[in-house]
């Protein structure tokens, strides 16, 4: 072994215990806690120690690099960490721990003896799998991790295997992801064809830029795109998100859609000067997912399908940093980089807090109610006041309010794109990607406020709602713990900046520009006191209503509703009629459909009904792939006479095909090429 | 110091005076006398001393909407430049922290819509969030309009450039008119919404206070006005950017402003009616297209 330091040591150490987390527990007692809370034991303190490298890393210059011998074809496997590494491993020791301690209580081995420990296996699984993909830096390794994070996910995310919908969901899942690391097996090829190696690092002055690099770099956007869950590649991603049990959809959504970008990330950090359209690309599909996932977002009725949606909107902002970012080494502009990629990593640091948030949270609304329809919900807020309190953070930190985190991030983003139009050398594509981040961001704050008010506020919508009931400590402590977070991390982000730095400085090695540091070209720090100062005001301001009204008389009375004496708790506006106007506007054609209809008639009308439901499946699955599938799965319809389903058949196939190469090797001997 | 202190009262007093010039403006067309120009702090006066009547079923939120209604405007007065004089806060992008702070008061009105389990106050929350997402990107196109015209990403800079009207005309008149449309529409005022009608006919804004009485309707109309002086002073920036060479002249030509732009949305809001509902996004939409050809405009 070459080049072991102790932070690699304690980093592949804690990522092998991560893995092995749940295995313990398959040969507990079925029904017995012991095996649930070893699991859970163990990933924490495989995260905790985990932390400790990736912090060193990130923030103290510490470094690791190591060679193993390996057996395989491909070369010595390669294995690094750099600060660009260890800014996403921060979220995969962070969520998944979190999201196991929630499992306790959410998925309780006692109430789950089928699937529970199958469950934990591959959270462990998963989670370390996602680490491996971000330290492996050997083609080989690289694939085989992204492989086993791709399996462990679809394994987790269709635990509840019984249900159509989630059975469904999983085979789009898993089409998506292979279709995806096809892409990915095409990059490594020829990625090695131009470097003579299957390692992933860059001569000084980083790769060259030939028509091969965008060849690279366009099979990385369909390979990892699909993972990030990048329009237009994301249409896996609402139905497995919304399928998976709530911790499993936060470990997805938080930390999965990010090992993707990072992919992105890692590839372009290779070459030198990248052309510009690679910038212009990634900006024009950033911000396209971002109004595609917010104006979708807002259509939902599905409560966790509404998050997944949204987390769509949310990769395509940090895409759009990254694409201001990758516009600036093309450009030569330092501050370009310095805010679009420092922006887009911020991003991927506080998304993780509040959409693990929040999907926590759903997760707890899920197992009071019952029910993911949120037309069913209301009310909730006076049954979960915490988790209520907890999640309306979350909605704000998402909506990017200030002084919440997701502001934070945001304000770069935006920063970097105005720099982009505003400068010399400007970007026009960088001047319309701010307005159409506004108006996904405007929808996505309409999204929330129907979230968070049809679920939590006004009264119960039905008996699952009125029987709804705060959860349990395990659930209920890591949701407070992200809250906590979500309201300091945008306050202490100048703190975060010089990790930021580093990453950027280690994405940006090869372009030998001077980065500048992030604090000496966004003011970060004046933002933060003013947040503070924002939150001051709004205390204020809220102590001194309660003064006033405190000091009167108050009463309860029925709300005003047009002077109709009686209103019910059937009569409040639903979420699918918050939702309709802007899903109607914004995607016409994929709105909600109507199921049925019948219009009051006569001067006194009996029965009226009318009902509708946003499509199960995602517009461009439903429109654009399917048909397509359709048709060619009717073309290959002759080759299902090979697939005999005996494993015998199967073996000669592979012999076959060995005899065909090896007869290939040995003519090409025969004839070299001139 | 002075400046910054001035620029608080004016933003904490004047702003309920704004209502009242509206008022007697439309009953000058209309051959009223109309109510009092002070009318709006006799209103608040008598509201603050009022009990309360809470729906039921409410909780903290329905109360979070005016808090925020109030405290988010007033805080965004302090990115934004008064006259010629520069804002008591400015730093690169502040116009950001700016939207996004109306942002939040938006979200809180919204959901302590909600909160009062109302058919009318939540269809008046969705309609309030649908048209606001539209007059975002108007603001922000108009934004990075102006960053480009004066090389600056703060509003203090950004709306002080009274040279722009002579090197970039045209894109100022554009922006100028979206963001009167933006300035019409986030205040709820006709052609958008009538707030005047108070009740059932109301559509947006008004809709979803209908249950807030007391000490927290007080506070809901005082922060509406607040936003209306925030917005109407941004507006009245871009339109008129140059300093007037006294510090104390600029005051007294900011307030001046401040009461045209008012008296302006008078004269608008008698000579028009409200548009019909549908037609609300159309007009906004056409905003949004204004102040991007004048980002175009500005491309080479």
């Amino acid at each position: 072994m070459e080049g072991a330091s102790p932070d690699g040591t304690l980093l592949l150490g804690s990522i092998l215990l991560l893995a092995l987390s749940g295995v313990p527990g398959l040969f507990a007692r079925k029904g017995g806690s012991g095996g649930e809370r070893l699991a859970t034991l163990l990933a924490c303190v495989a995260s905790a120690a985990g932390l400790v490298p990736a912090v060193r890393i990130l923030f103290f210059g510490a470094g690791f690099r190591m060679e193993l011998p390996s057996p395989l074809p491909g070369g010595p496997i390669l294995l690094a960490a750099d600060p660009l590494s260890a800014l996403f491993l921060l979220p995969v020791f962070l969520v998944p721990a979190l999201g196991a301690v929630y499992g306790l209580g959410y998925w309780a081995e006692a109430e789950h003896l089928r699937d529970g420990r199958k469950l934990r296996f591959f959270m462990g699984l998963l989670a370390a799998s996602m680490a491996a993909v971000l330290v492996a830096r050997s083609g080989v390794a690289f694939v085989v991790a992204w492989e086993v994070m791709a399996l462990a996910a679809f394994f987790a995310a269709t635990t509840e295997d019984r249900q159509p919908a989630v059975r469904e969901a999983g085979w789009i899942y898993l089409v998506a992801t292979h279709a995806g690391t096809l892409g990915l097996f095409g990059m490594t090829a020829v990625l090695r064809a131009t470097t003579g190696s299957f390692a992933w690092e860059a001569p000084e002055g980083g790769l060259a830029v030939t028509g091969s690099a965008s060849v690279v770099f366009l099979l990385a956007l369909v390979g990892f795109g699909a993972k990030a869950g990048l329009f237009p590649f994301h249409f896996w991603l609402p139905g497995a998100h919304a399928g998976a049990p709530s911790h499993v959809s936060a470990v997805m959504s938080g930390v999965m859609l990010k090992v993707g970008l990072y992919g992105i990330l890692r590839i372009t950090s290779l070459y030198g000067t990248p052309p510009a359209w690679w910038g212009g690309l990634l900006l024009v599909l950033g911000a396209t997912s971002a109004l595609y996932g917010a104006a979708l977002a807002a259509g939902q009725n599905d409560l966790k399908r509404l998050l997944a949606y949204s987390s769509i909107e949310n990769v395509g902002i940090i895409s759009t940093g990254i694409g201001v970012a990758l516009l600036g080494r093309s450009a030569a502009r330092p501050e370009w980089i310095a805010l679009g990629l420092g922006g887009a990593l911020l991003h991927v640091l506080f998304h993780s807090l509040f959409k693990p948030l929040l999907f926590l949270g759903a997760g707890a609304v899920i197992h009071g109610t019952g029910t993911r329809e949120m037309d069913l919900m209301g009310g909730l807020l006076k049954k979960m006041p915490k988790t209520g309190a907890a999640f309306a953070i979350g909605c704000a930190a998402v909506a990017a309010l200030p002084p919440l985190n997701g502001f934070f991030s945001e304000f770069l983003v935006y920063l970097g794109l105005l720099r982009a139009f505003s400068g010399p050398g400007e970007a026009l594509l960088a001047g319309f990607a701010a307005p159409a981040l506004a108006l996904a961001g405007g929808v996505a704050l309409a999204a929330f406020v129907k979230l968070f008010g049809v679920v939590f506020l006004g009264n119960p919508r039905s008996e699952k709602a009125a029987h709804a009931h705060e959860p349990g400590n395990f659930m209920r402590v890591p949701i407070l713990l992200l809250a906590a977070a979500c309201l300091a991390a945008g306050l202490l982000s100048p703190l975060l900046a010089p990790g930021l730095d580093a990453a950027t400085a280690a994405w940006a090695a090869k372009s030998r520009v001077g980065i500048p540091a992030l604090a000496a070209v966004a003011p970060l720090a004046t933002v933060a006191t003013w947040g503070a100062a924002l939150l001051g005001l709004l205390a204020l301001t809220a102590a001194a209503t309660a003064f006033l009204i405190r000091r009167r008389t108050v009463s309860r009375g029925p709300t005003w509703d047009c002077g109709y004496a009686r209103p019910t708790a059937r009569m409040q506006y639903t979420g699918s009629s918050f939702g309709d106007w802007i899903a109607a506007r914004l995607t016409p054609r994929v709105a909600a459909t109507l199921l049925e209809e019948r219009l009051p008639e006569g001067i006194f009308p009996r029965g009226a009904r009318v009902s509708a439901a946003a499509p199960a499946r995602d517009p461009v699955l439903l429109r654009l792939l399917e048909p397509f599938a359709q048709r060619w799965a009717r073309r290959f319809y002759d080759l299902h006479a090979l697939q005999e389903g005996r494993l015998t058949i199967y073996l000669v196939y592979v012999l076959g095909t060995l005899i065909a190469l090896l007869a290939w090797s040995v003519l090409r001997g025969w004839f070299p090429p001139q | 110091m002075i400046n910054t202190l001035v620029h608080v009262l004016l933003v904490l007093a004047l702003p309920p005076l704004l209502p009242g010039v509206i008022a007697r403006t439309k009953a000058a067309f209309a051959g009223r006398n109309g109510p009092p120009l002070l009318q709006g702090y006799y209103d608040l006066a008598r509201l603050l001393r009022k009990g309360s009547v809470l729906p039921s079923g409410s909780g903290w939120v329905f109360l979070a909407g005016p808090v925020a209604g109030v405290a988010a405007p007033l805080f965004a007065s302090l990115l934004l430049p008064f006259g010629g004089h520069s804002a008591p806060v400015s730093f690169a992008g502040d116009m950001i922290l700016f939207a996004y702070v109306l942002a939040l008061s938006r979200f809180f009105t919204a959901t302590a819509a909600l909160d009062t389990g109302s058919a009318f106050e939540g269809m008046g929350a969705a309609r309030e969030v649908a048209f606001s997402c539209l007059a975002e990107p108007a603001l922000f196109f108009g934004f990075v309009a102006l960053a480009r015209i004066s090389g600056s990403l703060s509003l203090s800079t950004m709306l002080g450039t009274g040279p722009g009207w002579v090197t970039a005309g045209a894109p100022l008149v554009l922006v100028a008119a979206s963001w009167a449309v933006v300035l019409l529409a986030e205040n709820c005022r006709i052609p958008f919404d009538d707030p005047n009608t108070h009740l059932e006919l109301t559509m947006i804004h008004e809709v979803m206070v209908l249950d807030h009485g007391g000490p927290a309707f007080g506070l809901v109309l005082y922060g509406a006005s607040v936003k209306l002086f925030v917005l109407s002073a941004l507006f009245l920036r871009v339109v008129f950017p140059f300093n007037v060479t006294d510090p104390r002249l600029d005051w007294i030509a900011f307030v001046a402003g401040i009461l045209l732009v008012a008296l302006s949305i008078g004269v608008v809001e008698s000579v028009m009616a409200r548009l019909r509902l549908v037609k609300v996004p159309q007009l906004l939409v056409g905003a949004c297209v204004l102040s991007a050809f004048g980002m175009l405009l500005l491309a080479r």
